[in-house]
């Protein structure tokens, strides 16, 4: 900490791990050899999982497309080189729960055959920025700094919405990970041609390209890069770990908020990451899909740390086995950056779209302590880039008080990880706001169920209760045309003496009759016209009121009946008595 | 599919490496050049008085985790802290079974029959020390004068167990070796109708000097606020304390102070005099900033600071009792939940969303 209090900060907290770097910075990027086998995920990115669009035994071409996507907010899946597909199962993923992931499995055929109808744009910065974002869509390209939000969607503000800036993460803020900083120093003619592609695109003119200057050579490639190009400026950055969120970054470079639950668009301005950036020059050049990205393998567990250029599918094993192989003292192997990314239960994980670094890490550098309680002592306040208070929100998390989690700003946590770094306690802040997140999800989702199986059952019981009461009305009927009956045989039968209680009785009944007709009549109409304009309306309140209605309809209908029965009854019994 | 050996867990993977127990310990060392002069200053009885309370609240913490069957946090070292912290705030002659009723009333009141550490509401040394002072005022306000442990009148180790286990002075009569505090002095003097330099100047010799280096009467840890101070900004220098807490405190206390002198001078005592007497250093920078007992919010601790310092000022100048700081701290203690709930940071992006 000590070193991170004398660094200019440009957000609010923020913590300074080592850096580990020196580890794999130095390593040029390199190729692997091709995988025997591949485990493409269809489901590589934030939004709805692809819908599988090959079936198993059928030969795949490099660059084909094998997950149509499903949806809107989705991207598709492309075959990362040719084969076959041997199988479409679930199989494991770098998943923080150790979930598995409908993958297409593919045996690869060596041959590395090009699909050959891809294309590139022919002259692209005269072209409709509107071509350009469906040839970024439909190469799959995604944020590759981890977050893997479909790029186009990013790249086609909301209306009314303009990006005045074009923000470049080149910040790379986990430790370790040098996979950007390679791509930068190595590939800058890519990443500058990508900038121009994307600023056309988005039909923006300034772009600022955010470096932290611990990469000094990435800083000088870029800057040489854009010298003559006043629109395009280099800003190196203070170290400061989370930098490279896209809200941090923002705030550091143009000191401007993005508003709590908006978007950066919101500022004018749009954050891509430069290997995503990277990969949109090669799409609209080359029509080239998104199929292959920068791995950092690192960590003190790993025998030759490395910057290599992977498949997506590529098994962790597979990396790991090309690099050297793991350390006998490896604790953790973890997919991403130390501070954000998982832990893998299976080396058969196969590299993603999001997989921006793989490391083994030992005992040294992930020490392990017990969790002890918290003691309140502010550091995680201090740590935090959001300014929230995790300690109110853990409690409130761990509680299951989740709508008190949600008032202590929940939803603004971007889990960096800074509050778990700093804790004393060694308490898993991150974890806890993860469950709280999670649970609030399930929760809303089973209400959202049952509201959607009230409704039903409310349309179903008004449905029920207007059949009842169209029985009921004519059964009363019926009843009424009896007693009528009755009476007139019985008045021709029946001897003077007893015409006084007989006439009396009659009466009764046929008033009770008419009463209950009438009253069954009056509720039913009520009734219905409630249900009618509860069903018409669809509103919650109106329905509930009308199935209260239908429920009092109900029960003053079945002791009306009663009544009338016990009416009838009587006046049936004073009948066969005069007779 | 074979599973790996590797332990697996949730982000982040790597820790800055603060733990509890580092954190206890460096307020322990913080202590430690106070503590020494104590020791010197007041002899063989002082470090008994530490020893004792310390040893008490460890061994009730051991019997609650076994009575709460969870393992041993004995190696937090928060008890030990308790202890210490207990002792600093006693005088240096106290009966042994005062320190152990203190020390065993600190951890068990104070903070294991709320869930233990992180759950208590008070400062468990503060609450033990208000308590000791209710129960036992003649053993809590009996102020050895300072004796060098080198010196040819210091007591020896024997003598020292002697005063602290049975009471035995042998020859020496308590009037001749207790005195008054400097804040003891001035309320009894002063209640009495005398001038604040009547009753300090004139009879007890005061000085501003001698009393910040600590070679005047006053609890174990109440005697060199110089070097309490230098253990506090060594703390805030290893950024486990910010200067929030104490530097608001001690403006709580002497901003009003000093108003009060300007305007009388002979019934109030200057501002510096509230600052090197009495326990307002100690519980500046050791005893407010307690970290599960004060705010964690910066505004909050503000508020908090400033609040102990005014309330221990006005204790000092009305209440009931000469020395403030406990009670300030203890009732503050009770505020800080609500000072967190109405001081939450702004938010990353909260105020354009007002703005929207």
């Amino acid at each position: 900490m000590g070193i991170a209090s004398k660094i200019r900060r440009l957000f609010h907290g923020g913590v300074h791990p080592p850096e580990y770097k020196d580890l794999s910075e130095n390593c040029g990027i390199e190729a692997m050899p091709m995988p025997e086998r591949l485990f493409v995920p269809l489901h590589q990115h934030i939004g709805a999982p692809c819908d599988p669009c090959v079936s198993v035994g059928d030969k795949v071409l490099k660059g084909q497309v094998i997950g149509k996507p499903a949806g809107f907010v989705s991207s598709p899946v492309h075959a990362p080189t040719s084969g076959t597909i041997v199988d479409i199962k679930e199989h494991t993923v770098g998943h923080p729960s150790g979930l598995t992931m409908l993958c297409a499995i593919i045996d690869t055929d060596g041959a590395d055959t090009w699909l050959d109808t891809l294309k590139g744009i022919d002259d692209p910065m005269n072209a409709e920025p509107s071509s350009l974002r469906d040839q970024i869509r439909n190469a799959g390209i995604v944020g590759l700094g981890g977050a893997t939000f479909p790029t186009f969607i990013k790249l086609s503000p909301p209306k009314g919405k303009v990006a005045e800036l074009l923000l470049i993460n080149g910040v790379e803020c986990e430790p370790y990970l040098t996979c950007d900083a390679r791509l930068m120093e190595e590939q800058t003619e890519r990443v500058i041609d990508g900038i121009h592609l994307t600023l056309h695109a988005l039909q923006t003119k300034k772009c600022i390209i955010g470096i932290e200057n611990n990469k000094p050579r990435a800083i000088e490639a870029m800057q040489k890069a854009v010298a003559d190009e006043p629109n395009i400026t280099v800003q190196a950055l203070p170290v400061m770990y989370p930098q490279g969120g896209e809200k941090q970054l923002i705030e550091a470079v143009t000191k401007k908020q993005v508003p709590s639950g908006g978007l950066p668009v919101d500022v004018g301005v749009i954050v891509h990451n430069v290997a995503t950036i990277a990969a949109i020059s090669d799409a609209i050049r080359d029509g080239k899909p998104l199929i292959n990205r920068l791995v950092t393998v690192s960590g003190l567990g790993i025998n030759r740390p490395a910057n290599v250029d992977a498949l997506f599918g590529t098994p962790v094993q597979s990396l790991i086995d090309h690099c050297g192989g793991l350390k006998q003292e490896t604790k953790r192997v973890v997919m991403g950056g130390p501070m954000m990314g998982v832990t893998l239960h299976y080396m058969e994980a196969p590299v993603t779209k999001g997989t921006s670094g793989l490391l083994a890490m030992t005992a040294k550098e992930a020490h392990e302590e017990q969790e002890r309680p918290c003691i309140r002592c502010g550091s995680c306040l201090q740590a935090c880039p959001v300014s929230l208070m995790p300690t109110e929100m853990a409690w409130f998390s761990r509680t299951e008080q989740f709508d008190m989690a949600k008032d202590y700003n929940l939803y603004d946590c971007i889990e960096c990880g800074s509050c778990a770094y700093v804790c004393p306690s060694n308490i898993p802040l991150v974890h806890y706001f993860r469950f709280a997140k999670l649970s609030i999800g399930a929760a809303e989702r089973e209400a959202r169920q049952a509201e959607i199986s009230k409704k039903r059952t409310k349309i179903k019981d008004a449905r029920v209760v207007k059949e009842q009461e169209a029985r009921a009305a004519k059964k009363a009927a019926m009843k009424a045309k009896m007693a009528a009956k009755r009476k007139a045989s019985a008045s021709a039968t029946k001897k003077p003496a007893a015409t006084d209680s007989t006439a009396a009785g009659d009466d009764k009944a046929a008033k009770a009759a008419r009463a209950a007709k009438a009253a069954q009549a009056a509720k039913a109409a009520r009734a219905k016209k409630a249900a009618a304009s509860g069903d018409a309306g669809g509103d919650d309140d109106k329905a509930a009121k009308a199935a209260r209605a239908a429920k009092a309809a109900k029960a003053a209908r079945a002791a009306k009946a009663a009544k009338a029965a016990r009416a009838a009854k009587a006046a049936k019994a004073a009948t066969e008595q005069s007779e | 599919m074979a599973q790996m050996s590797l332990n697996v867990i949730s982000s982040p993977h790597v820790h800055g490496g603060d733990s509890i127990p580092k954190v206890m310990k460096t307020v322990i060392y913080a202590l430690m050049p106070a503590t020494a002069l104590s020791v010197v200053m007041f002899g063989w009885p002082a470090l008994l008085v530490i020893l004792l309370t310390t040893l008490s609240c460890m061994v009730t913490e051991w019997v609650f985790m076994k009575i709460r069957n969870r393992a041993s946090t004995l190696d937090d070292y928060s008890a030990a802290l308790t202890g210490l912290l207990l002792a600093l705030t006693l005088p240096p002659h106290t009966p042994w079974w005062v320190c152990v009723v203190g020390g065993v009333f600190a951890i068990a009141v104070g903070k294991q029959i709320y869930g233990g550490l992180g759950n208590n509401m008070f400062n468990p040394a503060l609450i033990a020390r208000v308590f000791l002072l209710i129960s036992f005022p003649v053993e809590l306000t009996t102020w050895p004068i300072p004796v060098d442990i080198f010196g040819p009148a210091s007591y020896g180790l024997y003598d020292s167990f002697a005063i602290i286990f049975s009471g035995d002075y042998g020859s020496l009569s308590m009037d001749a070796i207790t005195g008054a505090t400097p804040l003891g002095q001035y309320r009894m003097e002063t209640g009495l109708g005398k001038t604040v330099q009547d009753a300090l100047y004139g009879l007890y010799n005061f000085d501003h000097a001698q009393v910040a280096g600590g070679l005047v009467g006053g609890s174990i840890g109440e005697t060199s606020a110089a070097l309490l101070g230098l253990g506090g900004i060594w703390m805030i220098r290893k950024k486990l304390i910010t200067w929030h807490i104490p530097v608001s405190m001690i403006l709580g206390c002497i901003v009003p102070a000093g108003l009060f002198w300007l305007a009388n001078s002979t019934v109030y005592p200057d501002p510096i005099f509230h600052l090197v007497t009495g326990g307002l250093v100690l519980g500046a920078f050791f005893m407010a900033t307690d970290m599960v007992t004060s705010p964690v919010t910066f505004k909050g601790q503000l508020i908090f600071g400033f609040l102990c310092g005014l309330l221990t000022w006005i204790i000092r100048t009305w209440g009931g009792y000469p020395e403030g700081v406990s009670f300030a701290v203890v009732i503050m203690n009770t505020a800080v939940p609500l000072i967190d709930q109405y001081t939450r940071p702004t938010i990353y992006g909260a105020v354009k969303k007002t703005e929207q």
